[in-house]
């Protein structure tokens, strides 16, 4: 794909809404796009986490390895958002393996390659990392939430 | 109005009529449709979407359960109830021709006339539900008369999910978006796993002409009206349903107090700015 035609998909993307040109510039350089089939595994849990995805389009399934109780889903992710921050941050390990539950398209962006910008380029190094930031709090809010087991108690509406 | 009618208004409201039953119908483990036949009910049963009824168990006692059957039909009555307890458990127990009391309808409902011309939200949680399926009845059946209709609805499990067959069946419908999501899913479920507020990544709302109907755990409708005021949403075109404890169902009693309002008479149903500084006080 020629490089203009993936900075426009990149410029559709939510996550790098309102990117400034100079450091779509930088991101381009490390981007990638990529398809996955229904069933196939983008990430393994444990394994070195040397990239991230922004999804275009389909569904992607987060698991979690428990012992004696096999792979648990957790979450999902879907078109508009991201998967995958583990390259960011040390040992860039997957904490997490990542299924698609369906056809996904979605751009790869190489992680030691962005790293390395980050690290030259403070300015986007801290573009990048607020911009995880907030996906960040985001999940953490969502997880918080999940925890709670919210639909448990009672009937809803009114008293039961 | 004068003493002494407000005496019979309030003595007829507390007197149940017996409904029989008709059909009881397992949504999931713990949760049960029950359809009550009302033909016998003196003047007819008439009821607004949002409103609720006070179920009575002979015997046992009355809970206050919301309606959740199409408002044009007269002859029946749906509730869709949450075993969790004596009554809901008692309710359980019923069988095809049983007898049980109603007092009803109860309380305000979903202002669907601030809704014509726009597009609707309806963002929902387990049981929650029930109270807004009147509503999906009711937008689908005058149909040209609202804009898009987006329904978020998150549940525990795939198992969990009320409606199942009607959910599908509201996606067939034009311009209808549905979109659903568990806490916890297996590799069988294709579907979103998440809270219901990570749904709001996958739609776009036109905010200034959105009206959003919110009904489930409260906390859930904390973060939903977080996610709905992020995206631009004013306070007035959110509406939701509360839920508290309720004896008498017409004010009288005060069970259902929440703050300076009660829950049975100027609720469930509220704007958001009646009920917003309530919101995130505790012990409320």
């Amino acid at each position: 794909m020629e490089k203009e035609n993936l900075v426009e998909i990149l410029r559709q993307h939510p996550f790098l809404h309102q990117l400034p040109d100079d450091h779509m510039q930088l991101l381009v350089g490390c981007a990638m796009n990529v398809r996955f089939h229904d069933g196939e595994r983008l990430v393994t849990e444990g394994q070195l986490a040397n990239k991230f995805f922004l999804i275009r389009s389909g569904r992607v399934a987060l698991e979690a390895e428990f012992s004696g109780r096999g792979n648990i889903r957790i979450q999902t992710v879907g078109a508009g958002e991201v998967l995958g921050w583990s390259w960011l941050i040390s040992p860039f390990r997957w904490h997490f393996s990542g299924v698609a539950v369906t056809d996904v398209r979605a751009i790869s962006l190489d992680g030691e390659c962005l790293r390395n910008k980050c690290e030259t380029d403070k300015g986007f190094g801290y573009e990048m990392l607020k911009r995880f930031a907030t996906v960040m709090e985001r999940r953490l809010d969502a997880t918080r939430l999940q925890l709670f087991d919210i639909y448990g108690m009672t009937n809803i509406g009114v008293g039961s | 109005m004068s003493e002494g009618n407000l005496q019979t208004v309030a003595t007829d409201a507390m007197i149940p009529h017996p409904v029989t039953v008709r059909k009881v119908i397992w949504e999931n483990d713990d949760t049960f449709t029950l359809t009550l036949d009302v033909n016998g009910v003196p003047d007819g049963f008439s009821f607004l979407p949002g409103q609720f009824n006070m179920l009575y168990v002979y015997g046992v006692g009355e809970a206050a359960i919301s309606i959740s059957s199409d408002p044009t039909k007269k002859a029946t009555l749906e509730h869709t109830i949450h075993r969790v307890g004596t009554i809901t458990t008692a309710l359980s127990n019923k069988k095809r021709g049983d007898v049980i009391g109603i007092r009803g309808p109860f309380g305000s409902s979903w202002p669907l006339d601030v809704a014509q011309g726009k597009d609707v939200c309806i963002v929902t949680g387990g049981i929650g539900l029930a109270p807004l399926r009147p509503v999906i009845y009711s937008l689908l059946k005058q149909r040209e008369e609202y804009g898009r209709i987006i329904i978020l609805y998150g549940g525990r499990s795939p198992l969990d999910l009320l409606y199942r067959v009607e959910l599908e069946r509201w996606e067939d419908e034009k311009n209808v978006e549905v979109l659903v999501t568990v806490d916890r899913g297996d590799s069988s479920w294709k579907g979103h796993i998440g809270v219901v507020t990570s749904l709001f990544s996958y739609i776009k709302l036109d905010t200034q002409n959105t009206v959003a109907y919110v009904c489930g755990p409260e906390i859930m409708m904390k973060y939903t009206i977080d996610e709905l005021e992020r995206r631009g949403l004013g306070p007035d075109q959110v509406f939701l349903s509360m839920e508290r404890n309720m004896k008498c169902a017409v004010g009288f009693c005060g069970h259902c107090q929440y703050g300076p309002t009660f829950i049975c008479k100027d609720g469930p149903v509220f704007p958001l700015p009646r009920i917003r500084s309530l919101f995130d006080r505790k012990e409320l």
